[in-house]
């Protein structure tokens, strides 16, 4: 839950509920970006993604580090990707 | 692979720790507290006090939002849970978390409707699915989770889904440090600040700890390199007779945090005169509940929780782990009856705990620590 995990804007969803679709190594979702500032983000930018919401967005170098990171962890790191696949944010 | 190398190149490593060495001066040692169980993690498991000199101790903090959730408010949870007509939903780290009743896996298998999601947008969901049961979102965490729990609120309100609540045990990192530097038995000489809570609040909030109690503080990232250079930071500016906050995780943490998650917290949410911190104990304006304009989303109001204070099991040391007093492997339980599988305490549950950190990658390290101290 604490894990920040990194992924990559694909689109912005139009509507009131401001989300995107993000790429999180190769699962894609939709997230919320309203916590970030108005136009902050656009595709093709890296954002740290907590609990289904852009919390920061990143450079691709950070991206790539964090990710090493979080493979890194095994488990935990496994278990937040699989909550992540199963979310169907709406 | 560029990229991951820089923080990860074991000369630079070394060279940091040869750094580190220089600063320290002869025959004075240094306790300082990682904040945060990200970096306790990332402590253990690169072996980081193995780099470190002798006088270097760290010791961990509060930072583990699992690890403080007293068992009372556990067992509230779980009388919502168990009403016939409540989803009750919840992050996975939540669910082994044990009350004093059993953890929420329990009360699952008693055949109580308890859901693990992913986000608190997830819950929402659900609820919207299943207009005709009451979805309670159990929202736990520091300022990480604190604004998607808010804006999750906000957009059930306009939505206006009614049947949408959350038992807010949401907590605020800033009073958990200002407890642990009251607190008598702490001789901490400075701070590794946590990375994604500062995300948020960014790193104002924690200059009281150098301006009153003439500590420094660095907001520091995950990778072991940022640790070290972390660690080599505050020797600086003790070796400078300097006490100052800094941001070794600019990359990250803007100074002034993420104005628009504050503002979300705060319209949704506000402080609880006090809030119970599992070993900790009761802490003034630790935690946040939902302001009367959200009364309709806030499970507290709505269904009666008995609110009762449920003492921590005897065996459990936690709160002195959290307090950085003790070590993990200083607990009595330590490994024997409380190990990830079956946890008495908290801080064996989260990968974040200081005690399941420990006892998945500590291991080894301790072992050395006892040859070399024996020959
Ligand atoms: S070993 Fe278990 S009981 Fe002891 S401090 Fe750690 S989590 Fe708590």
């Amino acid at each position: 839950m604490c894990l920040g995990i990194p992924g990559e804007i694909i689109e912005l969803i139009p509507g009131p509920a401001d989300l995107a679709t993000v790429d999180v190594v190769g699962v894609r979702r939709a997230i919320n970006i309203g916590l970030l500032g108005e136009g902050e983000v656009r595709p093709g930018d890296w954002v740290l993604v907590h609990v289904g919401f852009a919390m920061s967005k990143i450079d691709e170098a950070e991206a790539a580090a964090t990710l090493a990171l979080l493979t890194g962890l095994g488990q935990a790191y496994t278990d937040e990707l699989e909550a992540l696949a199963e979310s169907d944010i709406t | 692979m560029r990229f991951i190398d820089e923080y990860r190149d074991a000369d630079k490593a070394r060279m940091l720790a040869s750094q580190i060495r220089e600063l320290c001066e002869p025959g004075r040692t240094y306790t300082f507290m990682e904040v945060c169980g990200g970096h306790t993690h990332t402590i253990y498991k690169h072996g980081l006090e193995d780099y470190l000199p002798e006088a270097v101790t760290l010791v961990h903090g509060p930072g583990c939002p699992v690890c403080v959730i007293p068992m009372g408010r556990i067992d509230d949870a779980m009388a919502i849970a168990r009403r016939p007509e409540v989803i009750m939903t919840s992050f996975g780290d939540m669910m082994r978390v044990p009350g004093g009743q059993g953890s929420f896996l329990d009360a699952k298998a008693a055949g109580a409707d308890i859901r693990m999601v992913y986000s608190p947008l997830d819950a929402l969901k659900i609820a919207r699915t299943n207009p005709d049961r009451a979805v309670v979102f159990m929202g736990i965490g520091f300022e990480t989770t604190a604004p998607s729990t808010a804006m999750t609120v906000l957009r059930a309100a306009a939505e206006g889904i009614a049947n949408f609540s959350v038992f807010c045990n949401h907590v605020t990192i800033i009073p958990a440090i200002k407890a642990i530097l009251d607190s008598p038995d702490q001789r901490l000489d400075g701070f590794i600040g946590p990375g994604h809570v500062s995300t948020v609040i960014g790193c104002r909030p924690y200059e009281f700890i150098a301006r009153e109690y003439g500590k420094p503080l660095v907001c520091a990232g995950f990778e072991p390199l940022d640790v070290l250079q972390s660690i080599y930071l505050l020797l600086r500016q003790l070796a400078e007779g300097r006490a100052e906050v800094e941001n070794q995780y600019t990359r990250v943490v803007p100074w002034d945090g993420n104005r628009r998650a504050l503002e979300v917290i705060s319209q949704v949410m506000e402080p609880r005169p006090y809030f119970e911190w599992r070993g900790l104990g009761f802490i003034s304006h630790s935690a946040l509940r939902m302001r009367e304009a959200y009364a309709a989303f806030d499970a507290e109001r709505i269904f009666e929780v008995p609110g009762v204070r449920v003492a921590d099991p005897k065996a459990c040391q936690c709160g002195e782990v959290l307090k950085g007093v003790l070590k993990p492997w200083e607990c009595k339980v330590f490994g024997t009856a409380c190990t990830p599988e079956t946890p008495i305490g908290t801080c064996m549950v989260s990968s974040e705990g200081a005690c399941a950190a420990y006892y998945n990658f500590g291991r080894f390290t301790r072992r050395r620590i006892k040859e070399t101290s024996r020959t």
